[in-house]
């Protein structure tokens, strides 16, 4: 009974999507006030109704209803409570009823905070939201229905995937997913100031605290779905370029090139069909990524049972959806206003030569993802593009936006001047240069690539240092106190953003350079030393789990004699599927992690062991969400905070502009 | 008005190929042996472990060399169609044991059935590795001049035989 | 003496827990398979490199590469002889021909598109915008605004 409600509550969703993707744009073209309405309400309803179906779906977990030929494919009776619910999201079906779910979360956002909008913009923006659901909806409805039955019922269910009965299936897709999905708020918003005609610095003041939320929810989503891989998979990696993984991570680099050009859009007025193409790019890479994960058109451990039906239906929705935006944009983007001008050496400029670069690392990302699919196609040969190439590509491009990362904030707008640019940085370079070089020989080991890797991460912090000097002595204020205080958030945000860059490019430049692996064969009682830990092994025994048998061994880990942790990796059986999983032991530290792998047991009653010294590499993982922080920060900006409180401009729009100009 | 078409002509082009990619198989590898002469090899019979058997045995004839295992299941499926193929006499069918064992690989012809005039057995898979198979079953088109002329990965299926195979086969006869 | 003699035996069981072996039986070898590898495909699984992957194949191919380098083979003539019976899929690294200039001179060539076509949109701009100076009364509007704005501050 219960998946019948869910599945009609997803009908009638269907049929609110319709009415909420046609009623107000038509209304906000023709200046209809009623049919304007109809948007937010009709937002709100299908909130609920896909609420209640998501329930739905989760009751039919919880209480094992083994009837639903979703539920009987993705759970077990053995399976914990928090997996059977995360199974949720554990396959096709359901996660894009999660998809959808999502997106009615931030259409009922935007619905709340819009009100300082213009009605025919915020009618449209939802309107475009309802159309983007009413693709999934219908792709779910036809092809994908998570409340199918299974008659008769089945006794007990496949159960979960063992890699995904994990803490990090409990979140990383959600997150993943508000990013993502977060995304089409920012394309809501270019289309309808396409649509509108309205393309100017104040639709870049609104998109901005939107498209930086999504930004940030897509930085700890991709971070986890890192770090997830790394304790999970057992092999101590933490970035293969996989395509699924390639597909997060190429709305983040638009994504970070948007909030990047926005800011030039909403300080200047300046590029703004640039800035409506990038917001269409983000979220068509979003797009891209649902339908390269489900198509099978790539091979991904990552992949869900793919079905080329479903495949096409996605790709006919990303050509209707996308290949609409630029048939708008190409139409509409011509007549749109210059804004202020600028000289090629500014602030402004840097910012963009900053889009360039992500741009161009976006293409290269994208290049080697899909380049073995087009010589396929062309029967050209069948080659693979991995690690190797996207490290080697990616590497060179993105070295000269770091180094840009120092200069830009300190740049004037509107026009620079280079020479005395390059007198306030001389100290910073000075500094970042003879620390990296002289860092790694005291480390160890000196290579090209380490010494690069610690400069560009010290010449951000350097360059922070300076700017924030600068900034504090032209504030106003006679204390220290007053002028730090004096600050706005967004800089504080911008300047904690790119500090997380630094500790990420640390964290990598660490790891890679000095990480540390061996192969043993071990006896209990013997001992090995890796990094300047002795790990002694102390003997295997079986441990039972919910679902599962384990064999977990144990290790005491001392350094100079005095004993630092105890480390118990295990071999894991699950019972359902019959796999086989390695459940890698980390002890987590500021400086380093330590990673043990059990492998198998060899003659002579020993076991093959893994052991890493990892230096750093929670810094990657910090980095990200120091980065994320500095979003949030960024948002919680006294002019979005005072934008919420106030219902109209009560100030005049001059002064308001005056006083974006002074911050 | 030009260069804002670009993005919608760069994106008609990527959704192109990305429709090609969906009648495309990416975990297919056609094999760089095409066109090249057959690995050597001698390896011992399968029902006479004294003898050995080796491709140059077969120049002057046009055969198929069949790579099969007892524990594939695609090989069960094929079964029936190399069956029918060998007794039609049309053209020899010579199977490769691929990392089996002896006896289960005699039981399960025993079973099923036995097309091959006689099969070699390839117990730790480097004639395997040499031919290129990455899966059983894989089936070979070799020319009276001992080159291969055609792969089929998978199962070898009626449709496949009588559209492709067949006629490669009475093509490379005549020669 | 006896004593003596004890004494010596047990001083190895003494002197503390023995250091494990490596498990290969070369590590030399063994780090070079693993440099080689790395950037090997497994043909048989889901995006994996020869290293990772416990598929029969994957162990067959790395007892094939481990025989290669007990026989002293450059890693050209092993990669070779891989590319040979597989093809280019089993490289990671997509080897540069015809085929795949346009893979690895892409980006560059992406990003120097991308720069020209920034600095040429720039200028056409620059051509575009006449800077317009204020008249006297208008400087006057904008240093009131200013003050007033200041004072809400």
């Amino acid at each position: 009974m219960i998946p019948e409600i869910g599945h009609y509550a997803l009908i009638l969703a269907l049929c609110v999507s319709v009415v909420l993707g046609t009623l107000p744009i038509y209304g906000a073209a023709v200046g209809n006030s009623m049919l304007m309405s109809v948007a937010k309400p009709a937002a709100r309803g299908q909130f609920l109704l896909v609420l209640l179906a998501f329930c739905c779906l989760g009751y039919a977990f919880a209480v094992k209803d083994f009837s639903v030929l979703y539920v009987a494919s993705t759970s077990n009776s053995q399976l914990p409570i928090q997996y059977r619910l995360a199974a949720i999201w554990g396959a096709h079906e359901g996660s894009l009823l999660l998809w959808v779910f999502i997106l009615s979360i931030w259409m009922v956002a935007v619905s709340f905070l819009s009100t300082h909008l213009p009605e025919a913009m915020r009618a449209r923006i939802l309107a475009v939201m309802g159309l983007v659901s009413l693709g999934f909806l219908l792709f779910m409805l036809t092809v994908s229905n998570p409340f199918e039955r299974l008659i008769p019922a089945a006794f007990d269910g496949r159960d979960l995937n063992p890699l995904l009965q994990d803490p990090g299936m409990v979140i990383h897709p959600p997150m993943l997913y508000m990013g993502y999905v977060g995304f089409s708020v920012a394309f809501a918003f270019a289309i309808a100031a396409l649509l509108g005609g309205t393309l100017d610095a104040t639709w870049a003041r609104w998109s901005r605290p939107w498209t930086t939320v999504a930004w940030c929810f897509l930085t700890i989503g991709v971070a986890m779905g890192s770090g997830w891989a790394y304790y999970e998979l057992g092999w101590g990696g933490w970035w293969f370029w996989d395509p699924v993984e390639n597909a997060s991570f190429m709305p983040w680099l638009a994504g970070t090139a948007l909030i990047h050009s926005l800011a030039v859009t909403d300080k200047r007025g300046g590029f703004k069909a640039w800035s409506v193409l990038l917001a269409i790019l983000a979220f068509s890479l979003s797009l891209l990524g649902t339908f390269l994960v489900r198509s099978g058109v790539l091979t991904s451990v990552h992949a869900f049972a793919t079905d080329p039906k479903r495949g096409l239906f996605i790709l006919v929705f990303l050509a209707v959806v996308i290949g609409g935006s630029l048939i708008l944009y190409a139409w509409r983007a011509p007549r749109v206003g210059l804004g202020g001008g600028f000289s090629i050496v500014s602030r402004e400029g840097m910012l963009l030569t900053n889009n360039v670069l992500l741009v161009a690392a976006l293409g290269a990302v994208l290049l080697g993802t899909l380049y073995p699919l087009f010589l396929d196609a062309l029967d050209l040969g069948k080659i693979s593009v991995g690690p190797p190439y996207f490290d080697t590509v990616f590497v060179p491009l993105m070295t000269p936006a770091i180094f840009l990362m120092g200069i830009g904030p300190l740049a004037q707008w509107k026009k620079a001047n280079l020479p005395e640019l390059a007198m306030r940085l001389r100290w910073a370079f000075a500094v970042s240069a003879a620390t990296a070089l002289s860092l790694p020989f005291l480390i160890g080991k000196w290579t090209p690539l380490v010494s690069l890797g610690l400069m560009l991460a010290i010449w951000i912090v350097t360059t922070s240092v300076v700017g924030l000097r600068e900034r504090l002595a032209h504030a106003d204020g006679s204390s220290l106190m007053g002028r730090l205080a004096a600050v706005p958030r967004s800089y504080w945000g911008m300047l904690l953003a790119h500090c997380g860059v630094a500790v990420f490019i640390v964290g990598v430049t660490m790891v890679k350079g000095f990480e540390v692996e061996q192969d043993v064969r071990m006896n209990v009682g013997e001992t090995s030393t890796v990094g300047g830990y002795t790990f002694r092994f102390d003997g295997v025994r079986e441990v039972k789990g919910p679902n599962y048998i384990a064999a977990q061994g144990t290790f005491h880990v001392s350094q100079d004699g005095r004993e630092v942790t105890v480390m118990y990796p295990e071999k894991r059986r699950y019972n359902v599927q019959n796999q086989t999983m390695t459940e890698a032991a980390i002890a987590p530290g500021l400086l380093r992690d330590l990673y043990v792998s059990l492998g198998e047991p060899v003659a002579g009653g020993a076991w093959s062991v893994r052991l890493y010294h990892k230096p750093f590499i929670d810094w990657i993982w910090g980095g990200c969400l120091i980065m994320a922080l500095g979003g949030v920060l960024a948002i919680s900006d006294r002019r979005y905070r005072l934008a919420w409180r106030r219902k109209e401009a009560a100030v005049p729009a001059a002064t308001q502009m005056a006083r974006q100009t002074v911050s | 008005m030009n260069r804002f078409l670009l993005p919608l002509a760069a994106f008609l082009v990527v959704v192109g190929f990305l429709a090609v990619g969906l009648t495309l198989n990416p975990r297919e590898l056609p094999s760089p042996l095409v066109g090249k002469p057959a690995p050597a090899f001698s390896l011992p019979q399968l029902h006479d472990q004294a003898k050995v058997f080796s491709p140059n045995e077969m120049t002057g004839k046009v055969w198929l060399l069949n790579f099969w295992a007892s524990w594939c299941g695609g090989c069960k499926e094929e079964h029936p169609v190399l069956l029918h193929l060998a007794q039609s006499g049309e053209v020899p069918i010579y199977g490769v044991d691929y990392k089996d064992t002896r006896d289960e690989a005699l039981a399960w012809l025993q079973q099923h059935g036995n097309p091959y005039p006689l099969t070699a057995v390839d117990e730790a898979g480097r004639v395997g590795i040499n031919y290129g198979v990455y899966g059983v079953p894989e089936t070979y088109v070799i020319d009276k001049a001992g080159v291969i002329r055609y792969k089929q990965i998978g199962p070898l299926r009626e449709d496949t035989l009588q559209a492709k195979i067949l006629p490669l086969v009475r093509e490379l006869q005549k020669q | 003496m006896r004593w003596l003699l004890l004494f010596i035996l047990l001083v190895p069981c003494l002197a503390g827990a023995e250091e494990a072996r490596p498990l290969a039986d070369n590590p030399q070898a063994e780090a070079r398979l693993k440099h080689l590898a790395i950037e090997l495909r497994c043909l048989v699984c889901q995006n994996q490199t020869l290293a990772d992957s416990n598929a029969p194949l994957a162990e067959d191919l790395r007892r094939e590469v481990r025989e290669m380098i007990a026989k002293d083979m450059s890693d050209k003539d092993i990669i070779e002889f891989l590319v040979t019976r597989y093809g280019d899929f089993i490289l990671y690294r997509p080897p540069l021909k015809a085929t795949t200039t346009l893979l690895w001179v892409g980006p560059f060539v992406l990003l120097i598109a991308g720069a020209t076509a920034l600095v040429l949109a720039l200028r056409r701009r620059q051509k575009k915008l006449t800077d317009v100076s204020l008249s006297e009364e208008e400087r006057s509007r904008v240093a009131q605004l200013l003050s007033e704005g200041a004072k809400r501050l």
